[in-house]
């Protein structure tokens, strides 16, 4: 039997959650390190994974498969193909980076690490199972540690943002649960796989298949998320410690995305088909909702929360447009955003550590102090609202190009151009941002603040350098994106 | 006459009385325990030296001896034994009676035992009542005003329950003739549609039965009893009520429902959707109360009448789904053995921390995280499976009883129920922020016997086994459904 990559990669975090939370006498610095070794192995398979990756086999690599619980026909199934696979990268790739990130926590650091250690299994759990109630399993499982880091580790208000936190993904995954069991009734399976190439015609009676659909998409929705679903995520980030906002935006948020694109619309095409105009419409609301009220943010991680909801908005446009080239671009965007967001969140942090002050209005002229921070915040600001040469570029580009040429919605031109439009708001609040931050006449309460050190240059630098190699070469991971995609484009009828 | 297939019940009996004459002479009471485990130990093996062989009928018909019996018989087995484990550190409190507390949780799980085994309606009801006055004396055992107050409370209610219970009977008996489970249901059949609806009498001593058996399981609205007399009782012996109390209730009320009314497809069907009814309302009653509790023993108490209604699912899927079909009857089985885990787990950490607080209240477990971090982590791992989260057991016996209820086209109450759990989490997250965020009343440990610490580690590793590769209970779930005597 060959090596099993993914068990691997997913537990080896789990597993050093259960040494750190119980080896007794660790000193904080054992505890980082151990966090780092066992977050780093991880990210090594898998960038491994990406590159013996089989680029000419459209298929499921890398299986692996055993009966789990006989009585329900659940299987332990997993796998990653064109679609999973970058974001299993982006996972690892964000797991080992907070724990530098998070270098300098000195809270309760046992518990800490265990947690956000836990968080990473479960989340790279959900991207690589195959069977839907191993999948549900790693879903649920990641909301426990959240509540933990948030209410914990987080500042203001955050026990009230961490319940919220965890009532609104509980409800959506309450939704999921009912439309999974009705998926598992109506095909006595839980195989992705089986379900998806079976098809669901022969049982539209019992249970009306749109229900189903609408029960998974609400899950999905919340997590993405989705205008008017969406309200707990300001609450979420602003009050999460940063390297959680990191995880958070960079990583869980792309579950609903993936989830949409695995199960919505590869098992239900054609409701998808004929929900598409709905969505799209949502779609559009989200992106200039979102990149409206990030406009008026005056708290600097409120506002790289709210530009997510707006982000994220592309990727549901992406999704629903239902054509290659913008389901490809919806991959890509969760990648680049994950990227992106990430590092707008972990500089935030570093401004509002090394300035001790989160409040646009006051803060003023950091170029002076920290003029390292200043030019990588203003490196993946540019990312977030698309400049060429960045990941964003590419990603929105197809996002945009996929979905103007699409011909599932009727209008949908309509709708990019009003799309586009967000990107013009993004540049606005990006740059209006940056400029209040940094730029203007030196405020003397900062003199003291620091720039980076080397930890955080280390970590800044991975960061950028992810950035620029997908926006100068995105074909590193659109030619793998697209071995995902062309089989659903094949349910699709296209 | 086959006494060794009695042999479990026997065994528990002589073991009970021989714990109360031991008390008489030796001094080290620690003894009591060795020997109540013991006897229990002996007795389970017993019933695993039936498992799996062919059903048999011993006392004339009165008791089946069929995998579902034995398979209820070790979950009592088992949780007496655990109860017994972790009563160690409140029963030393006691002067006396320590061998009268022993052998009273032995004589209910005997009664259990019993109930689990009887196809014949007065025996049902004499193994009833040889459970709840057992537990009607070890509720007020503490003999302060609150237990005493739960205990003659209890006591009331239970009486009228069980006299409502018996009325059902009756009439149940003047309809068809007969007192066996088997031959009530053959005579049921033998009338026609108009025959039942020109006797409504039969109707009514059904709804009768479920309204006595609702009171053992808690289910709303005979619940009313549940908060007080769980907050009066000793915390191991509330810790028994909610468990294997309602264990037995639900093991009766598979048994007579499913042989005596399980057929034709229209009763059944009726008492299925009484049941889903009864669900929705429990589930959405007892979790909404319980939010605003501030005892930890109330709040359970509310939330075992929400558990309740979710194995009404159960229930009511094997209403609506036809005889053949097991899904119904062995996802509620897993949901006991699971439900069991998690709460004795839950109740012995309370009992741990409680002993040391001397209070129940909420708001006094602040810190509990830093003062007793394994106690809290158990006990937090609990009230994850209680809300039904992975990779505790309660997830898993959601999620088969709801697919149970999907299949047979209950979709609108596991609409409900899933909605449900979302309400409950808020109140049982409550608590564990409290113990995880709050800041402790004092720096000092909270300490725990050995016996403790084994009962509670046992449940613990129980409901992660069970939330993880659940499939071996589901299999005996599945055959213990299965072989079914009529």
């Amino acid at each position: 039997m060959s090596f099993n990559y993914l068990t691997t990669i997913i537990f080896l975090p789990v597993a050093g959650a259960i040494l750190i939370a119980f080896i007794p006498g660790l000193s904080q610095r054992a505890i980082k390190w151990l966090a780092a070794l066992f977050t780093f192995v991880p990210l090594a398979l898998s960038i491994y994974l990406f590159a013996i990756f089989d680029r000419s086999a459209g298929a499921i690599q890398f299986e692996e498969k055993l009966s789990w619980i006989p009585a329900i026909n659940a299987h332990y199934h997993l796998g990653v193909d064109g679609l999973s696979l970058p974001l299993v990268i982006l996972m690892t790739f964000l797991g080992f980076l907070v724990v530098l990130i998070s270098w300098k926590i000195d809270l309760r650091p046992r518990e800490y690490f265990a947690w956000l250690l836990l968080l990473e299994t479960s989340i790279l759990g959900v991207f690589c199972s195959l069977d839907l109630l191993l999948f549900f399993l790693f879903w649920e499982i990641e909301v426990i540690p959240m509540y933990f880091l948030i209410s914990i580790w987080g500042t203001g208000r955050r026990e009230y943002s961490a319940i919220k936190y965890v009532v609104y993904t509980l409800f959506g995954s309450a939704m999921m649960l009912a439309g999974i069991l009705s998926l598992y009734f109506a095909t006595g399976s839980l195989s992705m796989v089986e379900i998806a190439q079976g098809g669901l015609a022969p049982f539209t009676a019992v249970i009306p298949v749109v229900a189903i659909f609408f029960l998974l998409l609400t899950g999905f929705a919340v997590k993405l998320p989705v205008f008017p679903l969406h309200t707990w995520l300001p609450d979420a980030h602003t009050d999460a410690p940063t390297a959680v906002s990191v995880v958070l935006a960079g990583a869980l948020l792309k579950m609903g995305g993936y989830g949409m694109i695995r199960l919505c619309v590869t098992i239900f095409p054609q409701v998808a088909q004929q929900y598409a105009p709905l969505l799209v419409a949502f779609a559009i609301v989200s992106v200039l909702y979102g990149a409206a009220v990030t406009l008026r943010q005056t708290d600097l991680k409120r506002l790289v929360a709210y530009s997510s909801i707006s982000h994220m908005g592309y990727v549901l446009l992406g999704i629903f447009a239902l054509g290659q080239v913008s389901l490809v671009g919806a991959t890509l965007q969760m990648f680049s955003h994950g990227i992106i967001t990430g590092l707008l969140f972990a500089m935030a942090g570093l401004v509002m550590h090394n300035a001790g002050e989160r409040d646009l209005r006051k803060l003023g002229g950091l170029v002076r102090q920290m003029p390292i921070i200043a030019v990588v915040f203003s490196v993946a600001g540019l990312g977030a609202l698309g400049l060429p040469l960045t990941s964003g570029f590419a990603a929105e580009f197809l996002v945009f190009v996929g979905s103007f040429t699409s011909t599932v919605v009727s209008g949908i031109q309509v709708y990019t151009i009003l799309g586009v439009l967000g990107i013009v708001i993004t540049a606005g609040y990006i740059l209006w941002m940056l400029q209040r931050v940094f730029y203007g006449p030196a405020l003397e309460q900062f003199n003291g603040a620091k720039d980076a050190d080397i930890l955080e240059r280390v970590y800044m630098f991975a960061f950028v350098a992810v950035i620029m190699l997908v926006g100068i070469y995105p074909a590193i991971l659109t030619d793998v994106i697209k071995t995902g995609i062309l089989p659903i484009m094949g349910l699709l009828g296209a | 006459m086959n006494l060794e297939l009695f042999l479990p019940e026997l065994t528990l009996a002589a073991v009970a009385i021989i714990v109360i004459l031991l008390d008489l002479v030796i001094p080290r009471k620690g003894w009591l325990v060795v020997v109540s485990i013991a006897g229990i130990v002996v007795a389970a093996g017993f019933t695993i030296a039936m498992w799996g062989g062919s059903s048999q009928a011993i006392f004339n018909n009165m008791l089946a001896v069929d995998n579902f019996a034995l398979f209820f018989k070790l979950l009592f087995l088992a949780i007496a034994a655990l109860v017994i484990l972790a009563s160690t550190d409140y029963v030393s409190k006691f002067a006396r009676f320590q061998g009268e507390y022993h052998a009273l949780v032995l004589l209910s799980a005997l009664g259990m035992m019993l109930m689990a085994a009887t196809t014949e309606l007065i025996s049902i009801y004499l193994a009833l009542e040889l459970t709840s006055i057992s537990l009607y004396v070890l509720v007020g055992f503490l003999k302060d005003p609150k237990s005493t107050e739960a205990s003659l409370k209890y006591l009331l209610l239970g009486a009228v329950a069980s006299a409502v219970l018996l009325f059902g009977m009756a009439l149940v008996f003047g309809f068809t003739g007969k007192t066996q489970l088997g031959e009530i249901a053959q005579a049921i059949q033998a009338l026609s549609l108009t025959g039942v609806l020109a006797s409504p009498g039969l109707i009514l001593g059904m709804v009768l039965m479920v309204a006595g058996f609702g009171f053992k399981i808690a289910a709303v609205p005979f619940h009313m009893w549940v908060p007080d007399v769980y907050e009066g009782a000793p915390t191991p012996i509330t810790a028994y009520l909610s468990v294997a109390s309602k264990a037995a209730g639900f093991a009766i009320i598979l048994r007579v429902f499913y042989s005596a009314f399980g057929l034709p497809q229209w009763l059944s069907l009726d008492w299925g959707m009484l049941f889903a009814v009864l669900a929705a309302i429990g589930m959405t009653l007892g979790n909404v109360i319980a939010i605003p509790q501030t005892n930890i023993k109330r709040m359970l108490g509310y939330s075992s009448i929400a558990q309740a209604g979710y194995l009404m699912v159960g229930l009511a899927t094997v209403g609506f789904s036809p005889a053949a079909d097991i899904v119904g009857r062995s996802s509620l089985l897993f949901f006991l053995a699971s439900y069991a885990l998690t709460n004795l787990g839950a109740f012995t950490a309370i009992i741990a921390i409680s002993n040391k607080l001397n209070s129940d209240q909420i708001s006094d477990y602040s810190g509990m995280g830093r003062r007793a971090p394994l106690l809290a982590l158990a006990l937090t791992l609990c009230l994850i499976s209680l809300i039904g989260m992975p990779p505790a057991a309660g997830f898993m016996a959601k999620f088969y009883i709801f697919s149970g209820a999907v299949q047979h086209g209950l979709l609108w109450l596991v609409v409900i129920a899933v909605i449900n759990s979302v309400i409950s989490s808020y109140y049982y997250l409550r608590v564990v922020k409290v113990m995880w965020l709050g800041e402790p009343a004092s720096e000092e440990k909270v300490p725990s016997s050995g016996a403790l610490r084994l009962a509670l580690s046992l449940s613990c590793l129980g409901v992660l086994l069970l939330g993880i590769i659940p499939g071996f209970i589901m299999k005996l779930a599945e055959v213990a459904a299965k072989m079914f005597v009529f």
